[in-house]
C-alpha cells in the first residue's frame, strides 16, 4: 500500500495504466515508451485545469529547486517552462548563457559541477550543442530535461504538439501528418518524427533536398520534395521555422523561391483534409514557410500549442520529480 | 619491460632459435633460427650454431617478424607535451609491437623546418625505443600557401611529407608538391578531405548523424580528393599515399589508379576496418577524422586488405588529454590513439576472423611501410636492422587502459576482449619491450 | 478477506448521512459537495442522489484529485507515483458550505491535502468532512463531521472500499497482511 494513498483503499482501480517515468531525465523522445508518452499527455491533459483557476499554483514541487540553464536565446521555451514551474510552486531560477561564466571560458562540464554543487533538483537545459544534455546527466545528479539541443531533440516542444493533435485528432493511428521546411537543422522534427512514428501516425516529411539528412527514410517516413504531395489529404500539417541564415550555406537561393515551393499558403491547404489543423512551433517567418492568414486562419492552433506548453512541461517536471530511481 | 638503451657494440649476439619466422619481403614462412650482431641481422637458417650468443629459444605458437612500422601517429611533441611526449609515445610503440613510427608534422610548432625535424630526432634517441621518422610539412605551417624546403627537410631526416589534419586543398600546390617532392624520391601523403564539403562536421553523414543531430561529413568528401590526387599522381608521376582511408569509393579511385600504375599507395586504421558508425553515441572518445563510417565502407577496407589494393595499416595514434575531451561531441578535437590496440584487433579481426595470413599481416604493417617511406627495415634479411617483432596470435588480450604506456587515454576499445598480442620487442637486438601477460615471457628474459 | 460492510449497510449509511447533513445544515442551497479521487467521487454522488429526495434540490457536485497536494512526491517512498487526474469543481465554491466526502478516514493526509486544495479555489464558509469508514490511528488533528462506519483496525492491516462505480460491486473489506511480512 502507497504510505501518500493511506487514507483509501488504494489497490484496483486505474492500475492498467502506468503511473510513472521509468528514467529521472528526458532527454530525448526516443527514450521514451509509447505507454510512457501517453501518460505525459494524460498528465497534461490533468494539469491544464491548473491554469483556469483563480489561483494558478500547486504545491507538488514546493522546496524543489529546478534551474533553466540556457545556453541559447529562447524567451519562448524559457517562459513557458518558467511558468510551468512556478504553477508547480517551484524556485525557477534562470541561467542563460549572457550571464554565465561559459562566456568566461569555463567548459560546460564545470559549469555543471558548479551548478551540481549548489543542488538542483531539476535542470533544464537549452544547448546549441547535440548531445549537451546527455553529458550533464552523465555529471550532475540532479534531473535533466532537455528542452532543446544542437539538431538533437526537442522532446517537450513534440510533446506538446502531440497534446495538441489529440486535441483534435481521436487517434495517433494512421493519422498522416506532413512535416514540412529545415529538416537538416531541426531538433523539433527529429522528436516528432520519433513519437509520431511510435504512435503509429503516417509521417510525411518535406523540404528541399538540401536540408534533407542523410538517412531520413530509415527513421520510418516518407521523404518527399513536393510540398502538394506532403499536404495532400494531411490530418497535420506542421511548418517548421526557416532560419534566415541558411541561406549563406547555400540550402536555397532566395526567401521569395522558398515561399514559392514549401510556403503554405490558402491555395496549398486546400488540398488537405477540410479537418485539417496547421501547426508551427514559432517563432513565424510570417510569409516565408507560411502565409499569414494561414497562421492566422481557421485551421491554424498555433497559439493552442503555446498554451498547452504550459501544461505539457508541468506534466514532465511532475513525472520527472516523481521517478523513484533504485528502490523496485 | 621497457628499458632506455641505445643498441652499443660490444654487446654479445643474440640467437633466436626455433621460431616461426615470417618475413614476406624474402617470402620466408617457417621455422627458422635468426642471428642479431651489431645491430643488424648477421644470418638467419636452420639451426645456426649458437657459438657464444645469448640463446632465446622462441616458445610455440609465436612469430617472428620485422619490426612492425607504424607510417601513421602524433607524437605531440614539440608544444602539445600535455597530450604525448616522444618519450612517452615510443614507449607506447614498442608496448604495441612497433619498432618504428612515422610521426606527423602537426606540432607546435608545425613540423616545417630542418631544426624541429632534428630536434625530433635527437628527444627520439634520447628516448631509446622505437625509431622515429619524422615526416616534414607540404607547406610552411601546413596553411596550404608556401612550400616548405623539403630538401633540407629530407637531408634532416624527413621520410615523408605531409600536411595531415589539414589537406592539401588546392590542386596545384598539390601538384608541385608531387613534382618537387619526387627529386627527392619520398612521398606525399595526404589526408583527403574536401574542406568546402567537410565543413563543420563531426561525424559520418548517415543515418546514425541524423539521429544523433550531428553534422555529417560525407564520405564524398575524402573520395573527390582521392579522386584529383590519383590523377595529380598520374599527371606528375609522383608518388601519394592515401593517409587513413575510409569509404569505399576511394579505394575505387586508388584501384583504378594502380591498375594504371600510378605511383599511388594508400593506408587504414584498425578502428576504421573495425568499427562503423552505427555504434556512435556522444562519446568523444569514438569521434575521430575520417569518422567512423556505414559497414559498406567498412566492408569495402576490409576487402582491400584481403585483397591487396591496400598497402598498409597504420593508426592515425591521435592522443589528446582527458580535458580536451571532455566536452561536447560537437566541440571535441577528432583522434583516437591506437598504438596499443592495433595489433590485438589485427589479430582478432583480419587473422582469426579468416580474412587474411600472418603473411599479409606482416606486408601491411612491416613490409610495406618500409618500401613506401623507404626505411631500412621491414624485412629479416641479412644486413636488415635487428629490429624483430614477436607476435602471439592466440593469446587472449583484455583493453585496459589503465596499463597504456601512452599519456593518453582516448580510445573506443576498454575493455574489449581480443585474440592476439604481442610478445616482445627488439630493437637493434635489444629485447626492449616484453608482454608478462603472455605465458612465454620468461623466454625473453634481458640478461 | 472478512466482509464489515455489505451492499446494504453502505447503502443504509449514505441515507443515514443524508438525514444527519439535513439536520446539520438549514441553509440546504448553500450546501455543495466535493468527492475525492477516487472512490469519493461515487459516494458525493450517492449523496447529493439522497438528499435531492431529502430536500427536492440538486446541489452542485465537484471532483478533486489532490495528487498535487501529496507531501510525499520526490521523498523516494517504495511504490507507484498516483496517476494524476483531473479536477472538476464546476462552481464557486465562496461562502458555500462544502461537504468534502472520501472513502476512508486513516492518517488524515488526504484530507489535509484536499482541505489545501479547495483552498485554492475560493473561500468557502465553511468545510465538512464525510467518510464511509473511520479507521482510526490519526496523524493529523482532523476529524469527520459525518461517518458511515466506526471500524477499529489495526496498523498493519489495510481497508479496502469498493463500490459498484469502480470495482463492480459495493462492500468494504478489512485485508490481512500477506504471510510473507508476518514471518
Amino acid at each position: 500500500m502507497t504510505p501518500g494513498a493511506a487514507d483509501g483503499g488504494a489497490a484496483g482501480g486505474a492500475a492498467s495504466h502506468l503511473s510513472r517515468l521509468r528514467s529521472r531525465h528526458l532527454l530525448s523522445a526516443a527514450d521514451l515508451t509509447a505507454e510512457e508518452v501517453l501518460l505525459i499527455l494524460d498528465t497534461a491533459g490533468a494539469m491544464r485545469e491548473v491554469g483556469t483557476r483563480p489561483i494558478k499554483k500547486v504545491p507538488a514541487l514546493r522546496g524543489k529547486t529546478v534551474v533553466n540553464l540556457f545556453f541559447e536565446p529562447s524567451t519562448r521555451t524559457r517562459t513557458s517552462f518558467e511558468i510551468a514551474e512556478k504553477r508547480l510552486s517551484a524556485d525557477a531560477l534562470n541561467i542563460s548563457a549572457a550571464t554565465s561564466s561559459l562566456v568566461k571560458g569555463e567548459t560546460l562540464a564545470d559549469t555543471a559541477r558548479n551548478l551540481e554543487a549548489m543542488a538542483p533538483d531539476i535542470i533544464v537545459v537549452r544547448h546549441q550543442a547535440s548531445g549537451a544534455c546527455h553529458m550533464l546527466a552523465d555529471i550532475c545528479s540532479s534531473r535533466i530535461v532537455n528542452a532543446g539541443d544542437g539538431m538533437h531533440e526537442h522532446p517537450t516542444q513534440a510533446l506538446l504538439d502531440l497534446l495538441t493533435i489529440r486535441d483534435h485528432k481521436s487517434t495517433f493511428a494512421g493519422l498522416k501528418v506532413a512535416i514540412v521546411g529545415d529538416l537538416l537543422h531541426s531538433r523539433v522534427m527529429r522528436s516528432n518524427v520519433v513519437l509520431l512514428t511510435m504512435l503509429g501516425a503516417d509521417v510525411w516529411v518535406c523540404g528541399p533536398p538540401t536540408m534533407m539528412p542523410a538517412g531520413i527514410g530509415r527513421l520510418g517516413v516518407t521523404a518527399t520534395s513536393s510540398l502538394d504531395a506532403a499536404v495532400d489529404g494531411a490530418d497535420v500539417i506542421m511548418m517548421l521555422r526557416i532560419q534566415l541564415e541558411r541561406m549563406s550555406g547555400h540550402f536555397f537561393p532566395s526567401l521569395r523561391e522558398y515561399h514559392e515551393l514549401f510556403g503554405l499558403s490558402r491555395a496549398r491547404l486546400a488540398r488537405a483534409r477540410p479537418d485539417v489543423i496547421v501547426m508551427h512551433p514559432g517563432p513565424l517567418n510570417r510569409g516565408v514557410e507560411i502565409a499569414s492568414d494561414v497562421a492566422d486562419g481557421p485551421y491554424s492552433v498555433i497559439l493552442e500549442q503555446v498554451s498547452n506548453g504550459v501544461a505539457l512541461r508541468m506534466a514532465v517536471l511532475y513525472l520527472i520529480a516523481g521517478v523513484t530511481e533504485g528502490v523496485d | 619491460m621497457a628499458t632506455r638503451s641505445t643498441p652499443a657494440a660490444g654487446q654479445p649476439p643474440v640467437l633466436l632459435k626455433g621460431g616461426r619466422v615470417v618475413d614476406p619481403a624474402r617470402g620466408v614462412d617457417g621455422e627458422c633460427d635468426l642471428l642479431l650482431r651489431d645491430g643488424v641481422v648477421a644470418e638467419t637458417g636452420r639451426d645456426l650454431p649458437v657459438d657464444g650468443a645469448r640463446v632465446i629459444q622462441i616458445p610455440d605458437g609465436l612469430v617472428v617478424c620485422p619490426g612492425l612500422i607504424d607510417m601513421h601517429v602524433h607524437l605531440r611533441e614539440p608544444g602539445q607535451e600535455y597530450k604525448e611526449t616522444i618519450a612517452s609515445g615510443t614507449a607506447a610503440a614498442v608496448a604495441g609491437g612497433f619498432t618504428g613510427v612515422a610521426c606527423m608534422p602537426n606540432t607546435v610548432p608545425v613540423n616545417d623546418h630542418a631544426g624541429i625535424t632534428s630536434m625530433i630526432l635527437r628527444k627520439a634517441a634520447e628516448a631509446g625505443l622505437a625509431h622515429v621518422y619524422p615526416i616534414g610539412a607540404v607547406t610552411a605551417g601546413s596553411r596550404g600557401e608556401q612550400m616548405t624546403e623539403i630538401g633540407a627537410l629530407r637531408d634532416a631526416g624527413c621520410v615523408a611529407i605531409s600536411d595531415d589534419g589539414h589537406p592539401v586543398a588546392e590542386a596545384l600546390m598539390m601538384r608541385r608538391a608531387l613534382e618537387y617532392a619526387s627529386m627527392f624520391g619520398i612521398p606525399v601523403i595526404n589526408h583527403c578531405e574536401d574542406p568546402s564539403l567537410k565543413g563543420d562536421g563531426a561525424a559520418h553523414e548517415g543515418h546514425t548523424a541524423a539521429v544523433l543531430g550531428l553534422r555529417g561529413i560525407p564520405g564524398a568528401a575524402e573520395e573527390v580528393m582521392v579522386a584529383r590526387d590519383v590523377a595529380l599522381s598520374e599527371l606528375t608521376g609522383g608518388a601519394v599515399h592515401i593517409a587513413h582511408m575510409s569509404v569505399a569509393g576511394s579505394l575505387r579511385a586508388v584501384r583504378s589508379g594502380k591498375e594504371r600504375g600510378v605511383a599511388v599507395t594508400c593506408e587504414v586504421t584498425p578502428h576504421h576496418f573495425t568499427l562503423t558508425d552505427e555504434q556512435l553515441t556522444y562519446d568523444t572518445n569514438w569521434k575521430m577524422n575520417p569518422p567512423l563510417r556505414g559497414s559498406a565502407d567498412r566492408d569495402a577496407m576490409l576487402e582491400g586488405l584481403a585483397d591487396g589494393s591496400i598497402d598498409a595499416i597504420a593508426t592515425d595514434h591521435a592522443p589528446h588529454h582527458a580535458d580536451d575531451k571532455a566536452v561536447e561531441f560537437a566541440e571535441a578535437p577528432f583522434g583516437i590513439i591506437g598504438l596499443e590496440t592495433a595489433i590485438p584487433l589485427v589479430l582478432d579481426r583480419l587473422l582469426h576472423s579468416g580474412r587474411i595470413s600472418i603473411g599479409r599481416i606482416v606486408e601491411l604493417l612491416a613490409t610495406n611501410p618500409a618500401r613506401i617511406l623507404g626505411l631500412p627495415g621491414g624485412s629479416l634479411a641479412p644486413g636488415a636492422p635487428a629490429d624483430v617483432t614477436v607476435l602471439a596470435p592466440d593469446a587472449a588480450t583484455r583493453v585496459r587502459k589503465d596499463t597504456f604506456r601512452s599519456q593518453a587515454r582516448n580510445m573506443p576499445f576498454e575493455g574489449w576482449q581480443l585474440r592476439g598480442a604481442v610478445a616482445a620487442v627488439l630493437i637493434g637486438g635489444r629485447t626492449v619491450y616484453v608482454n608478462g601477460d603472455v605465458g612465454a615471457a620468461s623466454a625473453f628474459d634481458k640478461s | 478477506m472478512p466482509v464489515v460492510m455489505e451492499a446494504g449497510r453502505i447503502s443504509r449509511a449514505l441515507m443515514r448521512i443524508a438525514h444527519e447533513i439535513v439536520e446539520r445544515n438549514r441553509d440546504v442551497e448553500k450546501l455543495a459537495l466535493v468527492g475525492i479521487r477516487t472512490r469519493g467521487v461515487p459516494l458525493a454522488r450517492r449523496i447529493a442522489d439522497n438528499l435531492h429526495g431529502i430536500v427536492d434540490r440538486e446541489l452542485p457536485l465537484g471532483m478533486l484529485d489532490i495528487t498535487l497536494y501529496r507531501d510525499d512526491l520526490m521523498r523516494h517512498t517504495v511504490g507507484p507515483q498516483p496517476l494524476l487526474r483531473h479536477t472538476e469543481i464546476p462552481f464557486s465554491i465562496d461562502d458555500r458550505h462544502i461537504l468534502l466526502v472520501d472513502d476512508v478516514l486513516y492518517t488524515g493526509r488526504t484530507i489535509r491535502a484536499a482541505l489545501d486544495a479547495l483552498v485554492d479555489f475560493g473561500r468557502p464558509q465553511a468545510i465538512q468532512l464525510v467518510v464511509l469508514v473511520d479507521r482510526g490511528h490519526r496523524e493529523l488533528p482532523i476529524k469527520a463531521d459525518y461517518v458511515g462506519k466506526n471500524l477499529p483496525t489495526a496498523v498493519r492491516e489495510s481497508v479496502q472500499v469498493r463500490l459498484v462505480e469502480t470495482d463492480g460491486a459495493d462492500e468494504v473489506l478489512i485485508q490481512q497482511p500477506a504471510e510473507e511480512e508476518l514471518t
